[in-house]
């Protein structure tokens, strides 16, 4: 019993899925039983999305405290329309709206590590300030443009193989590779240490610049790949489409078990944490209960999230 | 001229004023006028500037928690939600309204405690709380309704001798913020919260009364700021809030105030609060479409910061 406990505490990201667990059991069983593998596909395609974008928060969240990526709605929303709007609806075009894609994420990624390692501005703020710019842009160019994406790419994001969603099979194979990464590679080792103690890891000789721009570079990138799919899923961009992504993608890194202040991730909980957070608000909507008791309880479950775990910052 | 400024530069800082942000705000008014001579008339800006009181407290609300080195991404929607209270209750049960209201400060105060026991970052509790705040709101109010009461509305459209009522409003809330931080003795103690929590508590001050006492603080201006929005658009709205979050930080920063440390400057809060506005109401007075106003306000705060540090290197 000591020894599951013991295993428990280590591997954090196994409550995620039980609360996901939980949550879809009482879905099926107020639902009288109707729809629960139609849920549950349902949940895996919505789900990856979080987890797109959570996947470059977490890289971002375990470079230390401090370091958190409040740029990744704005990205995505520039992305989605930006890309669309270059390829016209012309599948033969989809190379363009590929590159549009890399170079929004590429160049907001640079300009928030410039932001923060050579104007010294706070993280929170860089980003936040850059997405509001992001954000400005995307309102002027919204009023140009109604491009529908390309027929392929829409086939893509809402494509199915056995009732499970492509965008879900990608996502926990890259999920898969990103845990990797994390335990295994030079980079994911190196990337815990700075986020353990940023200035023990430079006295230490690791590339702590270098690794720093690798995270925010890639958490903007994600974010522009999850703006273009967004928009292709549901039949073009929204100025509204990721209003949600902010809190999401800290929140489903927090309740899958990586820590707030750096140092220790999970790959796999991002998974349990956005499974547990859409088919919470799936539960919800079966419960007959509005947007306000969703965003109430979300932000409780984060709070509790936090008050249940053992971090403890330094004063 | 830099030598006049390097003269009146100390002598403004001595008597408590921050330069630059003061400054700043008498070319924007110069250069109202010269845009726009009828702006600057008593009746101009009383209206011009009817929207600066509500900004003021927010500033001061998410002042007090820059003075603990944290920050506060929830105030926005503590406004919302402030307004949406205010505008159901406070006409007909305005007893229940004041109860409700203190309710908030309350929980503000328990949060500071929460963050300070647990040592938690600040920013992803506050964010957290902010979709209480927001699901709260939307539950009181799904769409916008409601009224202020007359006195409400007869306060905010006051006209004052001499001077127009949001300047006023901006001098006296100055003098009190001033004086309560940089002269009170318990001002001081706060003070000691963001820039030495182990000597301040050595010295045999609770922290967690400390950062307790300045959330609830905020919280109250919160309330404050709820209310005058609520007497100028007179009904509620659970997203009238949002920009608050922003603008509430570039407010402080722009005013001279540091992230961390306990370094503040509350009547730079209030004339940054006024400067956030006025890029608003000189850009309205420019071709520029107001859709880059978020960017204009963003790229100020970067600014801001970039110029601070490049100044701290030189130094």
């Amino acid at each position: 019993m000591k020894a599951l406990a013991a295993r428990l505490r280590e591997r954090r990201w196994v409550w995620s899925f039980a609360g996901a667990l939980v949550v879809w059991l009482i879905t099926v069983i107020s639902a009288g039983g109707r729809g629960a593998g139609a849920t549950l596909t349902a949940g895996l395609g919505f789900a990856a999305f979080y987890v797109m974008a959570g996947m470059g928060q977490m890289l971002v969240v375990a470079a230390g405290p401090g370091n958190i990526d409040l740029s990744i709605p704005a990205v995505m929303t520039l992305a989605g329309y930006l890309a669309i709007g270059a390829m016209h609806g012309d599948p033969s075009m989809l190379w363009l709206g590929i590159v549009v894609v890399l170079a929004v994420g590429g160049s907001v990624g640079l300009i928030n590590v410039g932001l923060i390692k050579i104007a010294r501005v706070p993280p929170m703020v860089a980003t936040l300030s850059a997405g509001f710019i992001m954000q400005s842009i995307t309102i002027a160019y919204s009023k140009t443009t109604t491009a529908k994406p390309p027929g392929i790419l829409m086939q893509f994001a809402v494509g199915r193989t056995m009732g499970i969603p492509w965008i879900a099979i990608v996502l926990i194979v890259a999920a898969a590779i990103l845990g990797l990464v994390m335990s295994r590679s030079v980079f994911g080792r190196d990337l815990l240490a700075v986020g353990q103690s940023e200035r023990a890891a430079y006295l230490a000789g690791i590339p702590t610049r270098r690794i720093t721009t690798i995270v925010y570079v890639a958490s903007s990138l994600l974010a522009a790949v999850t703006g273009l799919l967004l928009a292709a899923y549901s039949g073009g961009a929204a100025l509204d489409m990721s209003s949600d992504f902010l809190l999401m993608s800290i929140a489903v890194v927090v309740i899958g078990g990586t820590s707030i202040t750096g140092g220790r991730v999970s790959a796999a909980g991002i998974w349990g944490g956005s499974l547990f957070l859409y088919l919470m608000s799936t539960m919800l909507n079966v419960l007959g209960l509005g947007a306000g008791v969703r965003y109430g309880l979300t932000g409780v479950i984060i709070i509790a999230v936090l008050a249940l775990s053992e971090d403890h910052a330094p004063i | 001229m830099l030598r006049l400024s390097a003269r009146i530069a100390p002598a403004l800082r001595g008597a408590g004023l921050p330069f630059l942000p003061v400054l700043a705000l008498t070319i924007m008014v110069i250069g109202m006028g010269i845009m726009q001579p009828r702006a600057t008339s008593y009746i101009g800006l009383q209206l011009i500037l009817r929207f600066v009181p509500p900004m003021i407290f927010a500033a001061l609300a998410q002042l007090c928690v820059i003075t603990a080195s944290d920050i506060d991404f929830g105030i926005g929607p503590f406004i919302s939600l402030v307004n949406c209270i205010a505008a159901t209750l406070l006409s007909s049960h305005p007893a229940l309204c004041f109860l409700l209201l203190a309710a908030g400060v309350a929980a503000y105060g328990a949060m500071g405690a929460f963050i300070q026991i647990r040592r938690l970052p600040s920013i992803v509790v506050t964010l957290g709380a902010s979709f209480i705040w927001l699901g709260l709101a939307l539950l009181i109010m799904p769409t916008p309704a409601g009224s202020a009461p007359d006195w409400l509305v007869a306060l905010a459209h006051w006209r004052a001798p001499y001077l127009p009522l949001p300047i006023l409003v901006g001098v006296l809330a100055a003098i009190f913020s001033q004086w309560f931080f940089r002269m009170s003795s318990y001002g001081v103690v706060l003070r000691g919260l963001g820039s030495a929590p182990p000597f301040l508590r050595d010295a045999g001050w609770s922290l967690v009364v400390a950062r307790s006492a300045l959330y609830a603080l905020a919280g109250l201006f919160g309330v404050i700021s709820g209310l005058m929005l609520t007497a100028l658009i007179s009904s509620g709205d659970a997203n009238v809030g949002t920009p608050y979050t922003l603008l509430s930080v570039a407010a402080v920063i722009v005013g001279g105030s540091s992230f961390t440390g306990g370094v503040i400057s509350p009547i730079g809060a209030v004339v940054g609060a006024f400067i956030m506005l006025l890029t608003g109401v000189l850009l309205s007075f420019t071709p520029i479409s107001s859709d880059w106003q978020l960017s204009v306000q963003g790229l100020l705060l970067l600014l801001v910061l970039g110029l601070r540090a490049l100044s701290r290197r030189h130094a």
